[in-house]
């Protein structure tokens, strides 16, 4: 897909700071709108707030190697009916997104299919084995320019690979993004959180603390390598304390939260269904609030999806053997307003924050997260902020089914969006 | 009843009908002739994804003793290893027009997506770590001939046995499903269930499930009237649950010394297979008051009546 040469004159709605204004999008960008011609296109935004383009650094594109799960189309699709127009894609592909010409491949592909901006993320190690460093500095010089490198799905869980991947994203600006899971705490066979839950149901679980040992150590390499850490999906109000601790100790670590872990604790497993598994598992209400108030004061930067498609026989195993994962890219920003905005937490400005402005500076993403402003990429999109649905999963542009929203009366905030300058999902 | 898929399933009425019900199944065992008609006609496929002697051949004889059409189903590591699914596997035992699944599996909560899934019943013969609740039902069958042979059957009518007994369960708590129906079943019938194990074998939240838990089994042990040993399996060690089968032995073991100290009148439970030296002693094992092979007699009696109770019916068949 490319920039769309079309003009639209967008009027009546507000900005997130609750100004008010008409945005005029042309070849692209927005331009000042008294330049727009009279007979431009026109869309009556008359009640609906403009913010920038959603952007995700936490997606599951599955291509290669998983098409009959999601492809960049689909995926990218669904992104655009979230109001995303960025989404990172996570390197756990088939073959791993280790190397310079996997990483142009994705690229191209993002380029070719893509309904918005795929950013590529390269993989730490080879094969995400944890062994040795994928070819970190040619997949950064490479046509991707990756930035966000991660072995998620797996965690980065030798302390010295650790150090070394740190050390050397630090040249060319790079974050390591770390799925943390200590793999022995954690066993092979935890599939849920370590709760009451677990034990009445014969689930092997895993406890909040398999996740917080793991950033408590990264954060301290971090700050022995001065370099930049992302800790993907923060789960557990451990987590939380840790990295509070750490950017008071100005160590450069960012963190993001899913809707999922938001919304949805783990008594929904009580049933095995094995759209409710996820890794990290959901947690208790606790956990809920610790990263819903870290989401509001900040100490969590960014909101990432871990939209993470399956195709259906992957989950219909038992619930250990089920995949984990469950998608999110649609009901992302629904399940944000519901849950911050709709509550008092957070205001949209802070909404803007994080789910824009800063997952596109811990990517380095140049033309994504910018304020709606003349002269900026014309990267946005629409929202009722009082529309409301029951979620349908079936009516879904990803090609997978495991939404865990389906059923839900959540908010129904996107009325369209808009990337480069095209519309790329209009309600 | 649709299917039996927990102990917690059942409700007081239900629970004593099963054990009432296997008493009459028991009589015919009794009879030169063992077979009743009680299920001519139905179909009842043992599916079993994990290896078991007494559970699958106690729910064959049930069924055969009835009349039922059984079938074993030996399914250790098939779908997985074809590539198929579970609920396919399922989904296309069931168009064959079965009656009912007894599901073994290892995976906690098979049983209950798999009824999720079939129009067939579903009886939960073992799901993982979850739930056996046939097995708890015939200890608790055991349990209740031992009382009344006590002559401590009250008066005020079946079931009530159990009330002010004191079944102390030992062992591997955290991977046991027989521990999880025993105390759901218990809390039904009124029987006071203590748990005890080594603490790494104490399942989390343990504490919510209403019963006293100790690691001092000496204490649990000196008013316990019934002694229920779960097998511990020797894995365990090398997971770093507990150091050596010696310890083991000497703080979870039912030895000789603590068959002696069991208060008079009280007996020894067993799921089976039992680890002979390791969670009991052969003394306790082979002792007068150990119910272990009355656990398995009476185990075909009560899935007899488990099968009557969800087939037996004109709602029995297939709907």
């Amino acid at each position: 897909m490319t920039t769309s040469n079309a003009s639209l004159l967008i009027s009546g709605a507000s900005l997130a700071d609750g100004t008010r204004g008409a945005l005029y999008v042309h070849d692209g960008v927005l331009a000042d709108p008294a330049s727009a011609p009279s007979g431009v296109e026109r869309l009556d935004a008359d009640g609906l707030l403009a913010l920038p383009g959603l952007v995700d650094l936490h997606t599951h594109l599955r291509q290669p190697g998983r098409e009959d799960a999601e492809t960049v189309a689909s995926g990218t699709a669904a992104a655009a009916r979230g109001g995303y127009t960025c989404v990172h894609a996570m390197a756990n592909t088939d073959p791993v997104t280790d190397t310079a010409e996997a990483a142009a491949y994705v690229q191209a592909l993002g380029e070719r299919d893509g309904h918005c901006e795929v950013r590529v993320v390269g993989a730490v190690t080879k094969g995400l084995d944890g062994a040795e460093l994928a070819e970190l500095g040619l997949m950064a010089t490479s046509r991707a320019g990756v930035r966000v490198f991660s072995d998620d799905g797996r965690c980065v869980d030798d302390s010295l690979i650790m150090r070394r991947a740190l050390t050397y994203v630090k040249s060319f600006d790079g974050v390591v993004a770390q799925h943390s899971q200590d793999p022995r705490l954690a066993g092979p066979g935890a599939c849920c959180h370590e709760s009451e839950y677990s034990g009445r149901l014969g689930l092997p679980g895993w406890p909040s603390q398999a996740e917080s040992v793991v950033v408590a150590r990264d954060v301290q390499l971090a700050e022995l390598t001065g370099s930049r850490l992302h800790v993907c999906h923060v789960s557990t109000a451990e987590s939380v304390d840790v990295v509070r601790w750490a950017k008071a100790r100005g160590i450069q670590v960012t963190a993001e939260v899913t809707p999922h872990h938001l919304l949805l604790d783990t008594a929904l497993v009580c049933d095995y269904d094995t759209t409710f598994k996820v890794n990290p598992p959901l947690r208790t209400s606790e956990h809920l609030e610790a990263v819903r108030d870290a989401l509001a004061d900040g100490t969590i930067d960014s909101v990432g999806t871990d939209h993470a498609p399956h195709a259906r026989q992957d989950k219909d195993h038992p619930f250990d053997v089920a995949l984990p994962g469950m998608i999110g890219l649609e009901q992302a920003l629904a399940v944000v307003v519901d849950v911050m905005v709709n509550t008092g937490r957070m205001d949209w400005s802070t909404l803007v924050e994080r789910m824009s402005t800063a997952p596109a500076r811990i990517g380095r993403v140049a033309g994504q997260g910018r304020p709606l402003l003349v002269g900026e990429p014309a990267n946005l999109v629409l929202v009722d902020p009082s529309s409301r649905a029951i979620v349908d999963g079936a009516a879904s542009a990803s090609r997978a089914r495991n939404n865990p929203y389906h059923g839900r009366d959540l908010p129904d905030p996107v009325v369209a969006t808009i990337w480069n300058g095209a519309v790329t999902y209009r309600r | 009843m649709r299917h039996l898929l927990s102990a917690g399933d059942l409700d007081l009425a239900s629970a004593l009908s099963i054990l009432d019900g296997a008493e009459e199944m028991q009589q015919v065992q009794s009879r030169p002739v063992k077979k009743l008609p009680a299920l001519r006609g139905r179909t009842v496929v043992n599916i079993f994804f994990e290896d078991s002697t007494r559970t699958r051949t106690s729910f064959e004889i049930a069924g055969k003793w009835l009349s039922a059409d059984t079938i074993n189903v030996s399914a250790k590591g098939s779908s997985v290893s074809k590539g198929e699914s579970l609920r396919d596997t399922m989904l296309t035992l069931d168009a064959m027009g079965v009656d009912a699944f007894v599901i073994r599996h290892p995976s906690s909560g098979a049983a209950q997506q798999v009824a999720g899934w079939v129009k067939a019943k579903v009886i939960n013969a073992g799901d993982g770590q979850h739930e056996h609740p046939t097995q708890a039902l015939l200890d608790a069958y055991s349990m209740r001939h031992h009382f009344r042979s006590l002559g401590s059957a009250q008066a005020s009518g079946a079931g009530t046995e159990f009330q002010g007994k004191k079944i102390a369960i030992i062992g591997d708590l955290l991977h046991s499903r027989v521990v999880r129906s025993n105390v759901l079943l218990q809390r039904t019938l009124g029987g006071e269930v203590v748990l005890v194990a080594p603490p790494t074998l104490l399942p989390t939240g343990v504490e919510t499930w209403g019963c006293p838990v100790t690691s001092d089994f000496d204490a649990a042990l000196a008013d316990a009237d019934i002694v229920m040993m779960l097998r511990v399996q020797r894995e365990r060690m090398a997971g770093g649950f507990f150091p050596s089968e010696r310890e083991y032995a000497e703080g979870y073991g039912l030895t000789e010394a603590r068959l002696a100290a069991m208060k008079p009148g009280a007996a020894i439970c067993h799921p089976g297979p039992m680890n002979r030296g390791v969670e009991i002693s052969s003394a306790a094992a082979d002792a007068a008051n150990s119910l272990v092979l009355d656990q398995v007699a009476g185990g075909v009696a009560v899935r007899m009546s488990v099968l009557y109770h969800l087939l037996g019916s004109d709602e029995g068949a297939r709907q």
